[in-house]
């Protein structure tokens, strides 16, 4: 396993959270264990609340963990780092730059000369589709089109690893549908490592070689899956097809009894709150 | 969710602009009727100050009609006297607004990015935002002396609570995922702040300036009434005293324009940092 570009050793998160004068301890993550194989698209499914975005937010460096280590490349964990590009949900651009102006900005991080930025800047609003739009600012474009800038920034600085915290989730079906068609494409083109959270079963068949279900909290991995779909570019509608419909029961069958543990949680603390309401 | 609906206009707009051109003589038109429009209520006051004092409804010795007053103020125009007084006022508006931002803004920064700072400093701002600054006023004369050092020190002192306050509300206020993903690409604190907290407060801290613009010229007033020998508060304080009315109408009706000219001006510069701003507002 010393392979693994990422990998989760026993890792636990806890949260201490005030309610009150009362603080008690939230266990996010208990003693995760995960390899990510080098250039894989893996993506890591589970019941809202389950720690997905921890899982990221410590290979991102943004958060230390508890317990245990996360290592990239073998090596741990001790901050951020221009090897590693999170895409967020809600696109995180600067609103004060134009598309080109926000991709340029972690070249500007990295250190890249300003007279090689322009090229590299151009080049990666092509790639995601925006060449014409160098000029616009986020206000000005769509919330497709801010994610493609957000995708475009995080692989201009050329990180091994693209963390993607489910970045389709805010955008309409049709929208989802183009991008998630472009992610793959730009990933089979770059060979990047790309860890994708999401809740989406369908999206988690559609692009992940391998899919991680994760348990309600404590979040843990329950099984990772290997997704087989056969040649993509040979079958018509990849979503309907049998191997697509056998893997999303199967991850429907994995999350099922999470989602309800996961529900079961949260109810109690919801009766209360609606209690002086009624 | 608003720029999404905004968006195909926007970017439509060079492509469907020019058949839906009314033509100049219409547009020029259209603009006449909106000034007309909007300027309905300043021309009523106007009239209503005309004519009530003529008709005697109000006592026009106290109240001079309009016509009278804007003689005088062409009179004190052409002597040079208005020119005297204007300068004077806005010499030291300006000073005490040019201090308050070299000041306040600075300090709001540090304030609102340095958290141990800001337990220190925020129970003494409070107890100072809330003490009037023309309350201060015998204060700053009895220390500062009559001259202009205390005019400007009130000034400025009235100024710099907007400018403090909304530096600290724009550096504060910066959408905690544009610092996470400027983080996430390894940005240190300077770099941090000089790249994402600087840019995303700009527009708040333009706002304070405006603010502050308004204050500089409404405590001038007020300061030039004690001690002083030119500005517009000393003419209207000193018209009065010596009850030279229309003098005195003639200082307010300046100082009036002056504060909606520096209020036009600022409000210009805010929308020209803030063009970004849009779909956070809206």
């Amino acid at each position: 396993m010393s392979g693994d570009k990422v990998r989760f050793d026993r890792v636990s998160k806890t949260f201490e959270t005030r309610t009150g004068r009362r603080t008690t301890a939230v266990t996010a993550l208990d003693r995760l264990t995960l390899g990510v194989r080098p250039g894989e698209f893996l993506v890591v499914v589970g019941p809202s609340g389950c720690g997905k975005s921890t899982l990221l937010d410590l290979v991102g460096g943004l958060s230390k963990p508890t317990a245990g280590q996360v290592l990239v490349d073998g090596r741990p964990v001790t901050g951020p780092g221009l090897d590693r590009g999170i895409v967020f949900q809600q696109y995180a651009l600067l609103p004060w730059r134009t598309a080109a102006g926000n991709v340029a900005f972690g070249l500007e991080a990295k250190g890249v000369p300003a007279a090689d930025r322009a090229d590299l800047v151009a080049r990666h609003l092509d790639l995601v589709g925006l060449g014409a739009f160098a000029g616009h600012y986020p206000h000005q474009l769509s919330g497709g089109m801010k994610q493609r800038v957000a995708i475009a920034r995080s692989l201009a600085y050329d990180p091994d690893i693209l963390l993607m915290d489910e970045p389709f989730a805010a955008l309409d079906a049709q929208t989802r549908d183009s991008l998630q068609d472009e992610l793959v494409r730009i990933w089979e083109r770059t060979g990047k490592t790309v860890i994708f959270i999401t809740h989406a079963i369908d999206e988690a068949v559609y692009l992940g070689q391998r899919v991680a279900v994760m348990t309600s909290r404590p979040g843990r991995i329950k099984e990772v899956i290997d997704v087989e779909l056969g040649d993509r570019d040979a079958a018509e509608d990849v979503r309907s097809s049998d191997a697509f419909r056998h893997h999303r029961h199967q991850i429907w069958t994995l999350l099922r009894d999470e989602v309800r543990a996961a529900q079961a949680a949260e109810r109690p603390t919801l009766r209360r709150q609606e209690a002086p309401v009624g | 969710m608003v720029d999404l609906a905004e968006r195909p206009t926007r970017l439509a707009a060079p492509v469907t602009a020019a058949p839906a051109n009314p033509g100049w003589p219409g547009r020029l038109l259209g603009y006449a009727g909106r000034l007309a429009h909007r300027s309905v209520a300043v021309l009523a006051l106007a009239a209503v100050w005309e004519l009530a004092p003529r008709a005697g409804l109000v006592d026009r010795v106290f109240l001079p009609p309009l016509s009278e007053v804007l003689v005088t103020w062409f009179e004190l125009l052409r002597n040079g006297q208005l020119a005297e007084h204007v300068a004077a006022s806005l010499t030291r508006s300006v000073a005490g607004l040019a201090l308050a931002v070299v000041l306040a803004i600075p300090l709001g920064l540090l304030i609102g990015w340095y958290r141990p700072l800001a337990d220190l400093l925020s129970p003494l701002l409070e107890v100072f935002r809330n003490t009037a600054a023309l309350a201060l006023l015998p204060v700053f004369v009895l220390i500062l002396g009559l001259g202009e050092t205390s005019k400007i020190a009130l000034v400025l002192y009235a100024c710099s609570w907007p400018i403090l306050l909304n530096t600290i509300a724009g550096v504060k206020g910066v959408d905690p995922l544009l610092v996470r993903s400027a983080r996430s690409m390894g940005l240190n604190h300077l770099r941090l702040f000089q790249k994402v907290i600087l840019p995303a407060a700009v527009p708040t801290i333009f706002t304070g300036v405006r603010l502050a613009g308004a204050y500089s010229i409404l405590v001038l007033v007020a300061a030039e009434m004690v001690g002083a020998k030119a500005g517009l508060g000393y003419l209207i304080n000193y018209a009065q005293y010596n009850f030279a009315i229309t003098d005195m109408y003639s200082g307010i009706i300046t100082i009036s324009a002056i504060g909606l000219l520096v209020n036009q001006l600022l409000v210009a510069g805010e929308r020209r940092f803030s063009t970004w701003r849009v779909d956070v507002t809206a």
